[in-house]
């Protein structure tokens, strides 16, 4: 019994994706994908206690959801013959795998590009994506991007109909816009990461690894795609030590180094390795991927190659102009040269951060560094206020206590 | 499928963009060439635009376009695609994508 449900969920976890991809590419409808791989999985849950476990598990889920969506699409036929359905149902009597040979033709890649298409609202992408590739229930969604399971339905309705009145197709684009797409379902994928991170929600940021792998395994010439990879790998490796036993967020600099995930820690050593290997120039992740490297390769946090970290995040500045990696940079000066450097560094771009709620924190950090007591207390007053999550304003309050008291 | 290729004016564009825009004619001579090209036209400006509607059973006849923006339409195609992506390659040649902007709109067939 227990053995038959371990068979089911490790069959689900294997072939959830594929099935689900190839019913969308055939039938075009990713409500009746889920429905069919769910009734499939139902159906798997009734007989394998009773039947035993198939040979071939995954291949009988398989035959399973397809013949579910012959049924379904029969019965839609009677009512309303429809052109797309006919076809669907032609191509449903063959066998599911429809991956067409070459480097991309794996319909789960062609479903990863339809659910980050630039057409969609950016909101729709990271939803449909976080759904229909990574598996997750809309409640589950819901609750990670904090709104309500019906606001979270609508929005993947929104998304669903876009494919379809827009005629976004379920494909792979062409050569001459694969890299700028495949930027695209990178920025879904970082921002699916980078929110889990913030919001300390760990769950939501294995998605995001777990994604950013299977993209390095869908496009493994890439090497943005392995430096994301790198970059997820190195940071999510921290996880663990990124909170004391209460629950306070712990800065970098005083992290428990040996809870860190050293095995993930290895894996994105290996993907950046990779990412290097393809010897192209460094770009925006893996620039980011080979900072983090340089942080986790440090025993201890006096240890830390600062030198190295300035120059990379030169290279991603002149790759990128962005305010924000200025200030990552002005941090790491701050260490390499000094507060005083770091406190000019800041600045310099501070102009363009005035509505930037860590601009006060950095500020605050290096003032307390420099010494500058109540300079430091004053901007971490600012810093409270500015705080977007709760474990970041106790950080910034006790630091605050620390300075007065 | 077919699209509506609104084709506007975009005052945000840089001298270097028209610059690089594509002559027109090429355009016209690949979209046609493809097969892909339904009709399309110039459009008189919005000062030759007329507005009109029916309130309370009175019809009612206006000078000028829907709203009054600094940027209006002065075209459409219409398109037969096989798809979006086919469509925005498409608008992405035209030479108003580099100094003003297309707006692709899907047919919504009556039997659809």
């Amino acid at each position: 019994m227990t053995d038959a449900r371990a068979a089911v969920a490790g069959a689900v976890a294997a072939e959830r994706l594929r099935i689900v991809a190839a019913l969308i590419r055939v039938t075009g409808d990713f409500d009746l994908a889920e429905d069919c791989l769910q009734d499939a999985v139902e159906r798997a849950l009734e007989r394998w206690p009773l039947d035993g476990v198939p040979d071939n598990p995954s291949a009988w889920l398989t035959t399973t959801a397809r013949r579910r969506a012959v049924d379904v699409l029969r019965r839609r036929q009677t009512e309303r013959a429809k052109l797309r359905e006919a076809q669907a149902l032609a191509e449903l009597a063959r066998d599911l795998t429809g991956d067409e040979p070459g480097p991309y033709g794996d319909d789960r890649l062609k479903l990863l590009f339809t659910c980050c298409h630039p057409a969609l609202p950016m909101a729709g992408r990271v939803a449909l994506t976080l759904k229909s590739v990574a598996g997750l229930s809309t409640r589950q969604i819901a609750r990670a991007f904090l709104v309500s399971e019906a606001t979270m339905g609508q929005r993947l309705l929104r998304a669903k109909n876009k494919i379809e009145h827009a005629g976004i197709g379920f494909r792979v684009p062409e050569s001459h816009r694969l890299a700028a797409r495949t930027d695209a379902v990178l920025a879904v994928v970082y921002l699916i990461f980078t929110e889990g991170y913030a919001a300390l929600d760990d769950d939501l940021a294995a998605e995001a690894v777990q994604l950013s792998g299977l993209v390095a395994r869908l496009l493994p010439e890439d090497d943005e795609v392995l430096g994301l990879h790198a970059l997820l790998l190195l940071q999510h490796a921290r996880r663990a030590a990124r909170t004391d036993a209460a629950g306070e967020l712990v800065t970098l600099e005083e992290q428990d180094r040996g809870r860190w995930d050293h095995d993930r820690v290895e894996a994105g050593r290996t993907a950046l390795a990779a990412a290097r290997g393809t010897g192209h120039p460094p770009g925006y992740y893996r620039l980011q991927a080979e900072i983090a490297a340089l942080h986790t390769s440090a025993a201890r946090a006096g240890d830390t190659d600062w030198v190295r970290i300035v120059a990379a995040y030169d290279a991603l500045l002149t790759l990128r102009s962005s305010p924000v990696i200025a200030l990552n940079r002005a941090v790491a000066v701050g260490f390499r040269d000094g507060p005083e450097a770091g406190l000019t560094a800041v600045g310099a771009v501070a102009a363009e951060l005035a509505e930037y709620p860590l601009l006060p924190a950095v500020r605050a950090d290096l003032l307390r560094r420099a010494g500058r007591r109540r300079e430091a207390a004053a901007a971490y007053r600012d810093a409270v206020a500015a705080a977007r999550t709760e474990p970041e304003r106790r950080l910034l309050e006790r630091r605050l206590r620390e300075l007065t008291t | 499928m077919k699209y509506l290729m609104l084709v506007g004016t975009d005052p945000a564009h840089s001298e270097a963009d028209a610059a690089a825009a594509p002559d027109i004619e090429e355009w016209f001579a690949y979209v046609t060439g493809a097969g892909k090209h339904v009709v399309g036209d110039r459009l008189r400006p919005p000062s030759a635009a007329t507005t009109v509607r029916v309130r309370g059973g009175e019809l009612l006849v206006t000078d000028g376009p829907f709203a009054e923006t600094n940027e209006w339409i002065v075209g459409f195609d219409v398109l037969d695609c096989a798809d979006l992506d086919e469509a925005i390659e498409i608008a992405s040649k035209h030479s108003m994508a580099y100094t003003g902007r297309l707006e692709l709109r899907p047919f919504w067939p009556l039997d659809g």
